[in-house]
């Protein structure tokens, strides 16, 4: 399989040699879209994003929160809208759709077609009074309904680009002639009714897919009799009735009387997994995860105590740290799991309310009346992607998702066209955005010779000279929507803020991060004659950085920002007290006010970054990341500890579709050994580790004879795999009737059948995984153990499969599997957590006995064979992890900077991770993380330089005395004493800790932005008057 | 998670709690702090290898220093909470809240 794929390389090579063009066009704008847009954007590309809608943002903006962690949707994402909204590779084109494609890889020609927005965007302010003097109201389609919008609209408060726009399918001048309210109040002169459709030619050298996804709309099917009972909502309107931005204002209530629910059930599988006509065969794999997310957060939302009702047919939470959170709902949060197939909602014997019947554990039919009912709907592809699929000439699968490889996971049939996210197959968020940036990686390694042909550079006005200067401060308070003006009283705690010492201005915001106010906060640093700002919102983590480019284009020093955290450590942890809440963001805001009087300007200085890449492990992971950097013109160093590359899949011989795992294994190894961009480094450990992102310093110990070996490289890919559980259980290792799946995968590649002679045979899932020990669902086993019994079936049609589990996890496509399956005859029962099967000696043979869930019966099997489904461990990666300071999970994978949007960084710049050493996943799961961790490495050497300094220590030498306690006391070994007898630092390597500066008996060390002045003006502020 | 917590706190932000320095402490109860507490990543987890070890020896020296002085070392106290244990860190806040609020307003404050 993979020779095809070498020669469509070839090809492609061929083809783009006559000229490849620098630019790369997105077609959709979620978050999969921005990420791949970003990627490509600061890795000195040109980037077109197409949305068709009015903004940016897709589905991720609908949700009110996100699994696991249940951070604010809408919060994580905002930063990532406005650095698509305002980077110059990016140029955003709304409304628009693409009519067709020609040319091929490297050099394709789009033909889009752009609708009117009637808005001028050059004119709108934003302000909104469009949408208030509008007379038409029409249902919000991004509040999935449950409201009316105007006819003039924007789709959300934080929209980018944030300009309204007129629905012309329900404008009032449209339909009749009349009306113009609208253009007759705007302020801007900005409504152009004139507006036509443009058509638009651009030329690009790749093309990346992220349109995503529609719900499934359960209307198609009325068994749940969606429509007909208001209190019947999707998960979607659910999100929206959580949401502080919904309907509701975030107030749980249900649609049809407002009264607040006691009850609610949650139905998963609606339109997923099911093969009647309008359902969808496959697992939508998000829904089980999202169901309880949902259910959690409704609970902690609610007033009253609630009960909530998860009925489903199999918990998949198979992803990273999913099982602990099904089990911290399901334990401590008091969440009911019921697992049965619901058929029927009836009304319930309440006005409003619903009745369900199910059959509960014990066999028994059950009626239960809930306020409310839920339908987690699945993931469906929409009709408009399917004719964009259609207009790019690419071919689609059964299912109408965009049709790819088991080992290449974003290319699409037409070279040069990549896809991500969901139209790839279902996903969540992380998985997208992984997959966003492996498309990335495809495409910016297809064009790497025309990188930063077309990008352009960021120019920064000439910084204003703030030396000398009174401190003259402009404070921005942020309402974020209702998270902070919903238990603060902002308007008092910005007039507060005007009265501070050096305030010059101080102003509300309904969202301070949004693009619109980054442009007043540079009007007000001009107005004003600015030198300082403040802004008081969410949290330096997630938002200082945007703030900081902010003034920089206003022409500030960065770090003359100070930022007051008045929601996270506020208004979210202080809800019922608005009172104390509001005293408290007065105080913060003054602390933050007399903080920055005190800052000064700091400069980071440019540094050549080397352009190496260190990856650490030779499996599929490590050798895709390594074919990819070389790709993209950067040399490779790939260490791997064994004597052979291939890791961990020379064990494999099959993929569940049934391609070829050894051969595809091979030509890896070849392709990697003969790249002269690659040195392979077998049998090698890492030995010492130092430095920072653009400049590290790995010591190797190579070889069986250990040669030590430094290696100077700019950035480092972990992908040391994982292991697979080692069982003594089961009588595992004590009867040669009980092997492990690996084993059995084993004796079925060989093809000398033992197979044939076998009666029947117990698979049995979970050994090692979702138990005390190791709480993680591995996630790969279920289609193990499928894949598996289908080729023993398929070798032997008589043989009795019985494959025992907690729940089958087969997600996504394949479900298709599984219900295969299911068809052959192989039977899948089900036994509880606690209740493992008992394996024994009977005479030369086996027993199985365990009790099934369904019948509620001791059951007992007498098989030749028992097949275990061991489950996947992190390998040994304490003392790696120490060696390189990057943080691990409980179970010992490597902790990624953000479970959601940073999946394949490490907290440490410069350090990326894919593959099993990050959680358990297939093998096109790896290889998409590998192509990201590749483009995440790659977007940093592609820059010729790395920024260093900053926030770093500086030592007085007036002040040093040589006294050696910053040299003993600094972890990285930074300071030492140079030629003059005093501590010198180089901020190269100055990670910025402050430990020097804190133990420096001589105070001759200061940490810049955290000098003790700013630091002692903040206490001082804090606590004088009171 | 938004867990509550006392809103008698108020958080000042540094890179590490390494860079924690006597004075900083010391200017806190001598404005009128009733209770200061340092909250570092747990011991062998720091972002900076070791700066919150020698954030509890600073802690431990300034505690004696208010026994000294007679504020009172039980009024200053250094926790370790892993980033991302948000429930530990409302049960730290509530604990010292308890703790202070016993005590009292300190002694300093009195004769401010």
């Amino acid at each position: 399989m993979l020779g095809i794929l070498f020669t469509s390389y070839e090809k492609m090579a061929d083809e783009v040699e006559k000229g490849k063009i620098g630019s790369v066009m997105v077609v959709g704008g979620g978050i999969g879209g921005m990420q791949a847009a970003l990627d490509l954007a600061d890795s000195g590309f040109y980037v077109y994003l197409i949305e068709k809608s009015s903004s940016i943002g897709g589905r991720m903006s609908q949700l009110d929160k996100t699994f696991p962690t249940n951070d604010c949707s809408m919060c994580i994402m905002s930063p990532k809208l406005v650095e698509c909204g305002k980077h110059l590779n990016i140029e955003i084109l709304t409304l628009s759709d693409i009519e067709n494609v020609t040319g091929e890889a490297g050099n394709f020609h789009v033909r889009l077609i752009q609708h009117p927005r009637y808005i001028d965007v050059d004119k709108c302010i934003a302000c909104g009074t469009c949408a208030e003097k509008c007379p038409r109201k029409v249902p919000d389609e991004y509040n999935a309904g449950l409201i009316n919008r105007k006819a003039a609209y924007i789709r959300y408060p934080q929209a980018v680009p944030l300009k309204y726009l007129i629905d012309a399918e329900h404008c009032i001048y449209f339909e009749k002639g009349r009306c113009k309210a609208c253009e007759k109040f705007c302020p801007a002169n900005a409504v152009d009714f004139e507006q036509k459709e443009r058509k638009i030619q651009i030329d690009v050298g790749a093309i990346i897919l992220a349109p995503g996804f529609q719900p499934y709309n359960p209307a198609l099917n009325d068994t749940y009799q969606y429509g007909r009972y208001p209190n019947i909502v999707t998960s979607l309107e659910f999100e929206r009735i959580l949401s502080a931005s919904g309907p509701y204002q975030g107030h749980l209530v249900r649609p049809s009387d407002g009264k607040e629910p006691k009850k609610i059930a949650w139905i998963q599988c609606v339109g997923s997994r099911n093969i009647h006509a309008g359902d969808k065969g496959y697992c939508s794999g998000v829904c089980c995860t999202y169901a309880i997310k949902e259910a959690m957060v409704a609970k902690e939302h609610s007033a009253i105590p609630l009960d909530a009702a998860i009925f489903y047919i199999d918990i998949r939470t198979y992803g990273k740290d999913f099982e602990r959170f099904f089990n911290r709902a399901k334990d401590e949060m008091g969440v009911r799991f019921i697992k049965s197939r619901i058929n029927t909602i009836l009304p319930g014997e309440e006005e409003g309310d619903l009745t369900i019947r199910y059959v509960n554990a014990a066999g028994g039919i059950v009626k239960e009346a809930f306020d409310t009912v839920v339908l987690s709907v699945g993931i469906d592809i929409a009709p408009e992607s399917i004719e964009l699929a259609k207009n790019l000439g690419i071919e689609l699968n059964h299912y109408n998702f965009a049709k790819t490889d088991s080992f290449d996971p974003v290319r699409t049939t037409r070279s040069g066209v990549y896809v991500c996210g969901v139209f790839q197959g279902p996903k969540d968020i992380p998985e997208t955005v992984m997959q966003a940036s492996a498309a990335a990686a495809e495409a910016s390694s297809l064009l790497s010779t025309e990188r930063n042909k077309l990008a352009k550079e960021k120019i920064y006005p000439e910084e204003i000279d703030v030396t000398g200067q009174e401190p003259r401060i402009g404070v921005f308070v942020c309402h974020c929507g209702t998270n902070i003006g919903g238990v603060v009283d902002v308007p008092m705690v910005t007039k507060y803020a005007s009265t501070l010492p050096h305030v010059v201005v101080a102003q509300e915001n309904l969202f301070t991060c949004s693009q619109d106010t980054q442009v007043k906060i540079k009007e007000n640093i001009r107005e004003h004659r600015l030198n300082r700002v403040v802004v008081a919102s969410c949290s330096t983590r997630t938002h200082e950085p945007l703030f900081q480019d902010t003034i920089r284009e206003a022409g500030l020093n960065p770090y003359l920002f100070s930022m007051a955290n008045i929601r996270d450590q506020d208004s979210w942890v202080h809800q019922s007290d608005h009172k104390g809440a509001t005293e408290k963001a007065k105080d913060l805001v003054k602390m933050a006010v007399a903080n920055a009087a005190q800052l000064s300007p700091l400069y980071k200085t440019k540094l050549p970054a080397t352009k190496r890449v260190l990856i650490l492990g030779g499996g599929i992971a490590g050798m895709t990341a390594a074919l990819n950097v070389a790709g993209h013109g950067f040399e490779v160093v790939l260490v791997e500890i064994e004597k052979e590359l291939g890791g961990f899949a020379r064990n494999l011989h099959r993929t569940l579709q049934g391609d070829d795992v050894q051969s595809y294994v091979a030509e890896l190894i070849e392709k990697v050994t003969q790249n002269d961009k690659i040195q392979a480094l077998t049998e090698t450990i890492l030995a010492d580790f130092s430095g920072g992102k653009g400049n590290f310093k790995t010591a190797l110990a190579v070889g069986p004879a250990m040669y030590h070996r430094e290696v100077n490289h700019g950035a480092l890919i972990i992908a040391t795999g994982a292991t697979e559980y080692t069982t003594h259980e089961y009588l595992y290792g004590e009867h040669s009737s009980v092997k492990t799946q690996v084993e059995l995968e084993g004796i079925l590649a060989k093809g000398e059948n033992p197979i044939r002679d076998w009666k029947s045979l117990v698979m049995i899932q979970c050994v090692g995984s979702r138990n005390d020990a190791n709480p993680n669902c591995s996630r790969v086993c279920c289609q193990q153990a499928i894949k598996n019994a289908i080729a023993t079936k398929e070798v032997n049609p008589d043989i009795n499969i019985f494959v025992l589990h907690k729940d089958i996890r087969t997600y996504g496509f394949s479900e298709d599997y599984y219900r295969r399956a299911r068809e052959m005859g192989i039977q899948f029962l089900r036994f509880k957590t606690g209740g493992e099967p008992q394996v024994e000696r009977a005479g030369e043979g086996i027993r199985v006995s365990f009790t099934d869930f369904t019948l509620g019966r001791e059951m007992t099997i007498n098989p030749d064979q028992v097949i275990l489904s061991t489950g996947v461990v992190a390998g040994d990666t304490e003392e790696l992890a120490s060696i390189l300071k990057v943080p691990l999970t409980s179970d010992r994978f490597f902790l990624e900077a953000h479970v959601k949007l940073r999946p394949v960084d490490t907290q440490s710049d410069g350090i990326f991770v894919c593959g099993m050493a990050h959680s358990p996943k297939r093998i096109d799961e790896s290889v998409s993380q590998a192509l990201a961790a590749s483009t995440r490495a790659c977007r940093l050497l592609s820059q010729d330089y790395i920024e260093v300094g900053g926030v770093v220590a500086k030592v007085d030498p007036e002040l040093c005395t040589g006294c050696l306690i910053c040299v003993r006391a600094c972890p990285y070994e930074v300071p030492f004493i140079n030629e003059d007898g005093v501590s010198e630092i180089d901020i190269s390597k100055c990670q910025g800790c402050g430990v020097c500066a804190a133990e420096c008996p001589a105070k001759a060390i200061t940490l810049g932005h955290f000098e003790d002045t700013q630091i002692l003006a903040e206490i001082d502020a804090l606590l004088e008057a009171r | 998670m938004r867990l509550s917590y006392p809103d008698s706190i108020r958080i000042i932000r540094l890179p590490c709690t390494g860079k924690i320095d006597v004075i900083h402490i010391m200017e806190a109860f001598e404005k009128g702090a009733d209770g200061v507490y340092v909250a570092g990543c747990l011991e062998g987890e720091c972002h900076f290898i070791k700066g919150n070890l020698r954030a509890r020896k600073r802690v431990e020296y300034t505690k004696k220093l208010l026994d000294d002085i007679g504020v009172g070392g039980e009024r200053l106290e250094m926790y370790n909470i892993a980033a991302s244990d948000g429930p530990r860190f409302a049960a730290v806040a509530r604990e010292m809240h308890g703790k202070i609020t016993a005590l009292g307003p300190s002694p300093i404050k009195k004769s401010l």
